[in-house]
């Protein structure tokens, strides 16, 4: 049986461990090439490691190991022009475009006003116009496909006022804003654009908000927001990528302009 | 490779057509084997807009399940009717086995005047089959469901009048919002047990409850003999992406997706399959 989306190719930011590389090796099982791209470099302002070029290299081994084509660079989806090279050198490689996963992004826990104006504009830099940056330079290369799937990695926090994150929900919000008019200008298109909102993944950026239990400590009363509907703390990326692939893929041809959350129930609490 | 809901058992209702035919079709390519329901038979409120399935639409649904190598057992029953459908369900359990999977699809569509003018008897048909009946159908599953003990997924078909208001389908949004707070009430009152619930919210789907003459003139009031033709360009203009309508597989994939442990902690969602419908 082909896979799910065999034949296309999806273009994948923060793909060098995590949710980026889960996506990248989900959507390869099911038959897709990979354009990654990830930083592969530390932030000052963040007090965990981001991914290394080690780590990018994995993703290509895991992706070549399913007999498919990938094509990775190391580049900062804050620089549109570096992104731009990327996806096009990508896709003068594998010859089209047709699932952009816009995933990059990173997560700091501090309470109000502990937020430095570095914290704040590295935040949504990353997580707010790396996902812009990362729409503008792979639009074209849909258009010119006939259509295609985008889909921005939300958050729970790009629904809650999630406490202790303030940068971060400010950028996840804002996501859900970018793919609903992207949703509209480019439906025409036939491209379609949701979001996925997971609750706690299992990866090296869930064990950043390891500040978190101090800071409910302050106000027990605000511990309930993180809570699960469902009877898990936490899910897996490979649950998250479950979701990419169904959006990426035909069968869900109709499907626009979705919040799809995979949170285990958290925000109909 | 193994089918994404192999050896699951799904339980449909209004599974003699259109979009429940699919849902049991798609998912017995799945692997799953089927109970299926339908009231095959007219509804007098509804016989002045389409025509309800019939007994022979439901033995095409079992043959074609049955083609597919995956049983069905499938019973004629109303939703309307609690103590038939927990009768057609129990059984369907007592020959399969076990059920993992609901989709609570039966549904009519009835509308053409502002509120006020709605009469009492199409309010309470609408209100009976497409609110009333999806309770019903939980009722009778969750407690198989709590009993087995290995979770579940139950997917409440909504629509996209369950998300927006719509002029002169007073009935129906009600109906459809309706389906929408159990929806979300369920996926709390589950989650302990690990059942998950969502509802899906489609656009128009080609089927018989729309592609008829009476539908294509709420889109065309000025029209005395609309076409096809003329209510697909009508149509295209209430979706994002360029289509008038969507195919019942469509909604089906969505349905599978949400059945399958792929979705194992997706719960409480309500997922458009609109063709972008709700966001413009």
């Amino acid at each position: 049986m082909p896979g799910r989306v065999a034949g296309k190719v999806a273009f994948i930011t923060g793909a060098a461990r995590g949710q980026g590389r889960s996506h990248a090796v989900r959507l390869a099982e099911e038959g897709a090439d990979i354009v990654a791209v990830d930083i592969c470099r530390d932030y000052p302002s963040v007090g965990y490691g981001m991914a290394t070029e080690a780590d990018l290299a994995q993703t290509v081994k895991a992706v070549e190991e399913l007999d498919r084509r990938i094509v990775a660079v190391t580049a900062d989806v804050r620089d549109a022009g570096a992104l731009r090279s990327a996806v096009d050198d990508g896709v003068a490689q594998l010859g089209r475009l047709d699932i952009v996963c816009a995933n990059a992004g990173i997560c700091t826990v501090q309470s109000w006003d502990e937020v430095t104006p570095t914290v704040w504009q590295d935040t949504l830099d990353t997580n707010l116009t790396g996902v812009w940056n990362t729409i503008v330079v792979s639009a074209p290369h849909l258009i010119a496909a006939g259509g295609g799937s985008i889909i921005c990695t939300s958050s729970t926090a790009g629904i809650k006022g999630l406490p202790y994150l303030a940068p971060y929900v400010a950028a996840k919000h804002g996501v859900v804003g970018i793919a609903k008019t992207m949703a509209n200008e480019l439906a025409s298109h036939s491209i379609r654009v949701n979001t996925v909102h997971p609750t706690g993944v299992n990866t090296p950026m869930g064990e950043g908000l390891g500040g978190l239990e101090p800071l409910i400590g302050r106000d027990p009363n605000l511990g309930p927001i993180f809570m699960n509907t469902l009877p898990v703390e936490s899910v897996e990326a490979r649950d998250i990528s479950n979701a990419v692939l169904f959006l990426a893929s035909d069968e869900a041809k109709y499907v626009t302009g979705l919040e799809f959350t995979v949170d285990a129930g958290n925000t109909i609490r | 490779m193994a089918g994404r809901v192999a050896g699951k058992v799904a339980f449909i209702t209004g599974a003699a057509r259109g979009q429940g035919r699919s849902h049991a079709v798609r998912l017995a390519e799945e692997g799953a084997d089927i109970i299926a329901v339908d009231i095959a038979q007219d509804i007098d409120s509804v016989r002045r807009f389409y025509h309800g399935a019939t007994e022979a639409d439901l033995a095409e649904t079992v043959k074609l399940v049955e083609a597919l190598d995956r049983r069905i057992v499938a019973t004629k029953a109303d939703v309307r009717d609690y103590a038939a459908l927990k009768r057609a369900l129990d059984d369907g359990v007592a020959e399969l086995g076990h059920v993992d999977i609901v989709s609570a699809n039966a549904g009519i569509f009835v509308f053409g005047e502002p509120a006020q003018d709605v009469t009492e008897q199409d309010w309470q048909d609408v209100i009976d089959i497409n609110l009333t009946g999806v309770w019903h159908t939980v009722k009778a599953v969750i407690p198989h469901l709590i009993e087995q003990g290995t979770g579940g997924s139950i997917v409440l078909t909504s629509s996209t009048a369950g998300l927006k208001g719509t002029p002169n389908v007073a009935q129906y949004t009600a109906s459809k919002h309706g389906v929408v707070g159990l929806m979300r009430t369920l996926a709390l009152e589950l989650a302990p047990h690990s059942i998950r619930v969502n509802s899906v919210h489609p656009t128009g789907v080609a089927t018989d409850m729309i592609l008829n003459e009476a539908t294509f003139r709420l889109f065309l009031p000025d029209t005395e003999h609309p076409t096809r033709q003329q209510a697909a360009e009508v149509f295209a203009t209430t979706n994002a992406l360029p289509v008038p309508w969507v195919e019942p597989r469509d909604i089906s994939n969505a349905v599978l997706w949400l059945a399958s442990d792929e979705a194992r902690y997706v719960t409480g969602v309500t997922l458009p399959v609109d063709a972008g419908y709700t966001v413009k």
